[in-house]
């Protein structure tokens, strides 16, 4: 580590190397600050919230994402506090519903640990749970590791969601299946077996019967 | 059109354009902004032309198409000149009187505007109280050119301020000068321009680009467009003024493809200045070279955030990004980019002709210059208004809005759009600039202003808000998707009836994480229309939640509709126009409503004629029993 930038993090001196993320620089100081849109091969994208942090950094305090915010020299990290904590609390709870029929392994610690109702928000939910918190990391990986983009976002506002675009996922997907291992809530392993794409069609893709 | 290579040459073709020019000749000039062309300017525009030659009168009579005036709610506006008369409402039928009355220098008082507050007509268009009441510097010059013509903009001077800031005045001077003006972007949030430009200047790197927001997309706000539409050069001259003080060769120009027409006049207008060598390589000789390519953006509210629409004139999907960066540094291809709305360009021009001390004179202490709005809603003049920062809410609703239509009591306006709050009438004299409408927990946005009346539901209008920001966030971090579909669905049953203790101060939470946590502006000022109905009406929330009442009688499924038999004259027309044959009685008995039938759709309480306002709206009140049979007293001797 030569050109080291020193910060402090939850009140300990932390050495990180410069262009760092918070996020990389806690996690050598084995601070945990939890992700769920987080991939240790793909870029910083900030979607889920739940590393958000406090930065005071000048005399100004702000929240920041740790997986996005690069670290600073003498800014003070703080990965717990009654507005992180309320954060994340809020955050596991608006995320829950989409999990009500499968894949809330993947919160069910967090939202212990920050007290998060999972239930709060399940009696008001009109959608269907489609056990996809629309993290990203599928679409990511398939960008950005595997260089094919056979999945995508299509949507927007609460209409979005992860399509697999027929062309492409046709000739590539029932051999690689490289995206069932990033899923955090397993939807597209347990939805997807590898012979499935050839079986539908583009109006399954778009409607969404197809994962 | 040979290019114009110095200075001296533009003022003598400005010259020669204004000598070929006869002030005192008789032109008519047809508003063809959007509201125009929507209530049939088109058709008025046939009849002038078809009269005009019909007549022989082309040469003599110079009809021009010009953008939007700002009095749209009297559409289609005619404006003869030299003497201004305007005339309001116009139909294609109106035009021979109109070029007849024009030659022989008569005027049509059927034609003309009425005051409906002295009952008088209002014959030349800067008297009537709509415009008397504005300051229209930005705005103002739309009524006087034709967009497609840069004729009619060099003639007004156009182009004089980049001939000024490229000869006589080095990029740092115009900096400065937009620094000292302190005009803040009239987009959003204010922030200083100057600031702004002086970040991407110093910012490292050769190659720095500059970009034109024109992707407004608030419910209810058209100033952006109406001035891209209807006075494009003066955006372009803005914007390379500062391309100059930036010392950017390359910009872009980003318009909502929604906008046709403002599409076409700034392409139109790039290839023309281009032709003028306004634009393009060695501008005006001066050596300075900028070329500016036009986006068209496929229609997407988030793509105003200045990271998403970065992404997309990259070609990406208008996607805000995750960065702790400015764009002003690192925006588009990563390059110092600096964004700038339509109407903070169009400001540039101004400054640098009359010079920052002049534009610190106009508005607010901390906020200088007009301000454009759009005023909609139920107010009387509906329209675009341009005003200095600090006038309060009720001068413009009442003296140039004419206030509430109908006799109607003002019950709040919305401003800043669905970022923006819900202001109340106790605050009615605040001034408007961009500090004091935080202070409030609005914002003045991009400018805005949806006026409510006494028969608006306060939460039933935090929920329309809600399910506008339900479909146009990018969806992409869970506190704006997921918090936007929370309270959509909190606020619906609220709507619907079925709201519960405890449902406020999820709300408040919910929001609270929101504009905490959320990616970008969009999501962190999205519960701002229902954070401000919260605090300034917090009473008709807590009717709906515990009455199951909604005091504006609006939320269907909290009211029902009744027929007074006091009143009813047993006239058949709700009767015979009932869909779910809900209404009972018959000729000569007074109607009565079967509320098992009735769904609520209103058409009774619509037709009932006035005179009686038989058919009335109840709202947690007990329904009293139907008289079946009763026979109608009439009461005028019928």
């Amino acid at each position: 580590m030569e050109t080291a930038i020193t910060l402090e993090i939850d009140g300990k001196e932390v050495k990180a190397k410069e262009g760092a993320t918070i996020l990389e620089a806690a996690k050598e100081a084995n601070i945990e600050i939890p992700t769920l849109c987080h991939h240790d091969k793909l870029a910083p994208y900030g979607a889920c919230r739940i590393c958000s942090v406090e930065v005071e950094s000048g005399g100004r305090s702000q929240v920041v994402v740790a997986c996005g915010y690069p670290v600073g020299k003498g800014i003070k990290v703080k990965t717990r506090s009654p507005r992180i904590d309320k954060i994340r609390k809020v955050i596991l709870e608006l995320i829950a519903p989409m999990l009500s029929d499968g894949g809330m392994g993947a919160v069910k610690r967090l939202a212990e640990e920050y007290k998060a109702d999972v239930s709060r928000f399940m009696p008001r939910f009109r959608a269907t749970p489609t056990r996809c918190i629309l993290c990203g990391q599928c679409v990511r990986y398939c960008s950005e590791v595997v260089l094919l983009n056979a999945i995508g976002f299509v949507g927007r506002g609460t209409g979005r969601r992860v399509v697999f675009f027929p062309e492409r996922a046709s000739g590539y997907c029932s051999t690689c299946q490289e995206c069932f291992s990033v899923c955090p809530t397993g939807k597209i392993g347990s939805e997807t077996t590898g012979d499935v794409f050839s079986g539908f069609s583009i109006d399954d893709y778009l409607s969404g019967k197809m994962p | 059109m040979p290019r114009i290579n110095s200075a001296s040459e533009l003022e003598k073709l400005r010259q020669e354009i204004r000598k070929k020019r006869d002030p005192k000749k008789l032109s008519i000039a047809l508003c063809s902004g959007t509201a125009c062309l929507a209530s049939g300017c088109e058709s008025v525009n046939e009849a002038f032309e078809s009269e005009l030659s019909k007549q022989g009168l082309e040469a003599e009579i110079a009809l021009r198409r010009t953008g939007c005036h700002g009095f749209c709610e009297r559409g289609p506006l005619v404006v003869i000149y030299p003497e201004e008369i305007c005339y309001t409402q116009v139909k294609p039928e109106d035009v021979p009187e109109i070029v007849q009355s024009a030659k022989e220098k008569k005027v049509i008082e059927r034609l003309l505007y009425v005051d409906p507050v002295t009952g008088k007509k209002v014959k030349r268009e800067p008297d009537i109280p709509f415009y008397k009441n504005q300051q229209r510097f930005v705005f103002g010059p739309n009524r006087w050119i034709d967009p497609r013509s840069i004729e009619d903009y060099l003639y007004i001077g156009g182009y004089g301020a980049l001939s000024k800031a490229l000869f006589e005045m080095s990029p740092d001077q115009v900096l400065e000068e937009v620094k000292k003006a302190d005009l803040r972007g009239r987009g959003g949030g204010g922030f200083p321009a100057g600031k702004k430009w002086e970040e991407t200047k110093s910012a490292p790197g050769e190659t720095k680009y500059v970009i034109v927001n024109c992707d407004e997309g608030d419910p209810g706000a058209y100033m952006d467009r109406s001035l891209m539409e209807g006075n494009p050069h003066s955006v372009l001259e803005g914007l390379v003024i500062g391309a100059y003080a930036i010392g950017s060769h390359e910009g872009f120009i980003y318009v909502r493809q929604e906008y046709p027409v403002a599409c076409t006049n700034i392409e139109w207008a790039i290839k023309q200045a281009e032709e003028y060598g306004l634009l393009g390589e060695n501008i005006l000789g001066s050596g300075f070279n900028f070329r500016v390519k036009v986006h068209r953006g496929a229609g997407a509210f988030v793509s105003g955030e200045s990271s998403a629409l970065m992404s997309a004139i990259e070609g990406k999907v208008g996607e805000p990004k995750l960065k702790y960066i400015h764009t002003a540094i690192s925006g588009v291809k990563d390059r110092p980019s600096n964004l700038n709305n339509v109407e903070t360009w169009a400001n540039v021009p101004l400054i640098i002709n009359k010079g920052s001390e002049w534009f610190r004179s106009i508005g607010s202490e901390g906020s200088k210059g007009t301000k454009i709005f759009s005023l909609v809603g139920k107010v009387n003049n509906t329209g675009l208004v341009e005003v200095p920062m600090g006038m309060t809410l009720r001068q413009i609703i009442y003296d140039i809005g004419g206030g509430i239509p109908k006799g109607k009591k003002f019950k709040g306006v919305q401003t800043g759009g669905p970022s923006g709050g819900i202001i109340p009438e106790q605050y009615l004299d605040t001034p408007i600039d961009f500090d004091e409408l935080v202070k409030l927990g609005s914002m003045v946005g991009s400018g805005g202003m949806v006026v409510m009346d006494e028969e608006t539901c306060m939460v039933d209008t935090a929920r329309y808000f809600i399910d506008f920001c339900c479909e146009e966030s990018c969806g992409k971090c869970i506190p704006c998707r997921e918090g936007l579909r929370v309270l959509r669905e909190i606020l619906t049953d609220i709507c619907e009836g079925r709201g519960k203790d405890g449902d406020i101060e999820a709300i408040e939470e919910v929001a609270e994480v929101m504009a905490d946590a959320s990616l970008c502006a969009l999501g962190k000022t999205a519960a701002n229309p229902v954070l401000t109905t919260l605090k300034y009406f917090g009473d008709e929330y807590e009717a709906h939640i515990k009455e199951k009442r909604c005091p504006a009688k609006v939320c269907s499924n909290l009211i029902n509709y009744y027929i007074d038999p006091d009143k009813c004259e047993a006239c058949m027309i709700c009767l015979r126009n009932c869909p779910s044959e809900a209404i009972q009685g018959g000729k000569g008995l007074v109607h009565w409503i079967d509320q098992e039938k009735c769904t609520k759709c209103g058409i009774c309480y619509q037709l009932c004629p006035p005179r009686f306002g038989a058919v009335v709206k109840l709202s947690g009140e007990t329904i009293p029993a139907p008289t079946p049979g009763k026979t109608v007293v009439r009461k005028k001797g019928g």
